[in-house]
């Protein structure tokens, strides 16, 4: 690697088990400022097993993970995201009866200090708004502001996921299979804002559809039953060997 | 929560005004029977209190609570601790004690159950108030299973002159009155409020609103407490209204009567349980003067509108207001 790349989120032998099962097994990664870095595997290779020790969602059972050099291992997961280190979730999860721009300015609102704040209307926080503004025209849906959430089709929701989670002023984006259950159509749609993001932020990227990760990420880790099987630039890994047999497929004939 | 729709808000606003004029052409529609039907009313708005106080939790916050009687019956047995036994009791003392005690008492029960969820949560709620049903129930102090008499009604003074005469049935029908609009208006600037947006978001989907950085624990358990809060303070009244308190006020029966208001209204809406009250009390007077089984009567009239109206009766409200201002827009 060429200078002195920042290290932005580090996760130090991190271990998960479900009690016999190992579902992460002593992970070493290093996420390096605005980079683009995929993790690909077969199913149950814990992927988002990963991305919930990694967001707080789970405590692990070992090892430790350090944002900017911090620990901030067994970190809750709400404090996980106020740090910086936003989440979007492999089933869309966005609040259906809420309109876009409450979905976004909610989201945005957690970067307040602090939500104990009883009297003045939550719509009258300027920053607030901006901040969901600009998150909506993100993720391209300034067209929708008030739409209810749940009457938009599912390759939008699926946006405005990720916008949620950029409204939340983040540096590090986990993104958690973006494009799962999208047609094609909505798919070229979102990598293109992926790609676009990609620009601006350090992107954690778990996703299944390969086409899309040799397209947007840099960097390309493959795990299998929970260990890191190989990581390195994408250009490398699509040759590796080990790679291809344990997950693309014996031949090179797919791609 | 979002904004009524502007000819909802219009049909609310006059049935207020109605029910504020009650006390002035009551005597006049109702001649035989005026001064029941004043009490009658000013114990259904207290109830409303109660049913909104219990909107927060369980319609908007999503915490079902099967012991919010609890709250309700320790503001009541407060004032009847408090009063002195022949002489009145300080209003500006009584009442803010008795809101600090159930505030406290709330955040301590929301503190031991807000970890647990669904059925649990109630379980958990139900225990805590019969614990507070059995605690009265049985403690000589406070009057065992007879209850508590309040012999006096508080004074309300302002530098030694009495400003409002609690005894008088129609001052206190003002004062139900005052409270009913004045609890849903704070309750509406609550929701507004980014406390508000935070609960009404937990109520949706608790586990995405601690994704995006809050800590849901917190504001179910400041909800919690204001929720209890607000249905002390109608316990509070209504032990003023009638003098009296019993541990029945504390029981699960009457937790589960609050929640069907809140159902049949609507939840979530805090207009609708309002509602809802008024329904289900005056359902259950017109009932009762009919038959002696009137509970038969009762149950099928909640099934029906349950069935009927499954978002209860301020959802559907709602719905045709919404329907209808869409049309005069011209959408």
């Amino acid at each position: 690697m060429t200078g002195e790349p920042k290290v932005v989120l580090e996760t130090r032998g991190l271990t998960k088990s479900f009690g016999g099962l190992v579902a992460v097994n002593s992970a070493n990664y290093r996420f390096v400022e605005r980079q683009a870095h995929a993790i690909i595997g077969p199913n149950g290779a814990g992927k988002s097993t990963f991305v919930n020790l990694l967001t707080g969602h789970f405590p692990p059972t070992g090892g430790e993970i350090l944002f900017k050099g911090q620990q901030i291992t067994g970190f809750p997961a709400h404090k996980v995201s106020r740090l910086g280190v936003g989440r979007s979730y492999q089933k869309t999860n966005v609040f259906p009866v809420f309109s876009c721009f409450e979905n976004c300015r909610l989201a945005a609102q957690a970067q307040l200090p602090s939500s104990m704040r009883f009297l003045r209307p939550a719509g009258r926080y300027k920053e607030v708004n901006e901040q969901a503004d600009r998150a909506l025209a993100l993720c391209g849906l300034g067209s929708r502001r008030d739409r209810v959430a749940g009457t938009m089709s599912y390759g939008e929701q699926r946006q405005l996921e990720i916008g949620m989670v950029l409204a939340t002023n983040p540096e590090v984006l986990v993104l958690d299979e973006p494009l799962a259950g999208m047609g094609k159509e909505e798919s070229e749609k979102m990598v293109g804002l992926l790609k676009d993001l990609a620009r601006h932020f350090t992107l954690i990227l778990i996703e299944h559809d390969m086409d899309a990760v040799f397209s947007i990420a840099e960097v390309l880790t493959v795990m299998v039953n929970g260990t890191v099987l190989e990581s390195g630039p994408v250009e490398i890994i699509r040759a590796s060997k080990a790679v291809q047999d344990a997950y693309l497929g014996d031949g090179a004939e797919a791609y | 929560m979002s904004r009524l729709p502007r000819s909802l808000a219009v049909v609310l606003t006059l049935s207020v005004v109605l029910l504020a004029l009650y006390p002035v052409f009551g005597q006049v529609v109702f001649p035989n029977k005026h001064a029941f039907l004043m009490q009658k009313l000013t114990g259904i708005m207290i109830m409303a209190v109660m049913a909104m106080s219990l909107d927060l939790l369980v319609g908007v916050a999503g915490l079902v609570s099967l012991g919010h009687a609890a709250f309700f019956g320790l503001g009541g047995y407060m004032l009847a601790m408090l009063s002195p036994e022949y002489a009145a009791a300080n209003l500006w003392l009584v009442l803010p004690a008795t809101l600090i005690a159930v505030a406290f008492a709330a955040a301590i029960v929301g503190y031991l159950s807000i970890r647990t969820s669904g059925i649990y949560f109630i379980m958990v709620t139900l225990a805590f108030g019969q614990m507070g049903f059995y605690f009265f129930n049985d403690s000589k102090f406070a009057g065992g299973s007879d209850g508590a008499y309040i012999m006096v009604k508080p004074a309300v003074e302002i530098l030694g002159v009495s400003v409002l005469n609690l005894g008088d049935k129609r001052t206190l029908y003002y004062v139900g009155f005052g409270t009913l609009v004045g609890v849903y208006l704070l309750l509406r600037v609550l929701l507004a409020s980014p406390f508000g947006r935070v609960v009404s978001a937990i109520g949706v989907n608790e586990n995405r609103v601690r994704g995006l950085g809050f800590d849901p624990v917190v504001y179910k358990l400041v909800a919690f407490t204001i929720g209890g809060t607000i249905a002390g303070l109608a316990g509070f009244l209504a032990a003023i209204q009638y003098g009296f308190v019993n541990p029945a006020t504390l029981s699960w029966h009457h937790s589960g009567e609050a929640l069907v208001m809140v159902i049949l209204g609507g939840m979530g809406t805090l207009f609708g349980p309002a509602i809802g009250a008024f329904v289900f009390e005056l359902a259950r007077m017109g009932f009762e003067a009919m038959t002696d089984h009137w509970l038969l009567p009762m149950g099928a009239m909640i099934i029906a509108i349950v069935l009927v109206l499954p978002k209860g009766i301020g959802g559907f409200l709602l719905q045709v207001f919404s329907a209808r201002s869409k049309v005069e827009d011209g959408q």
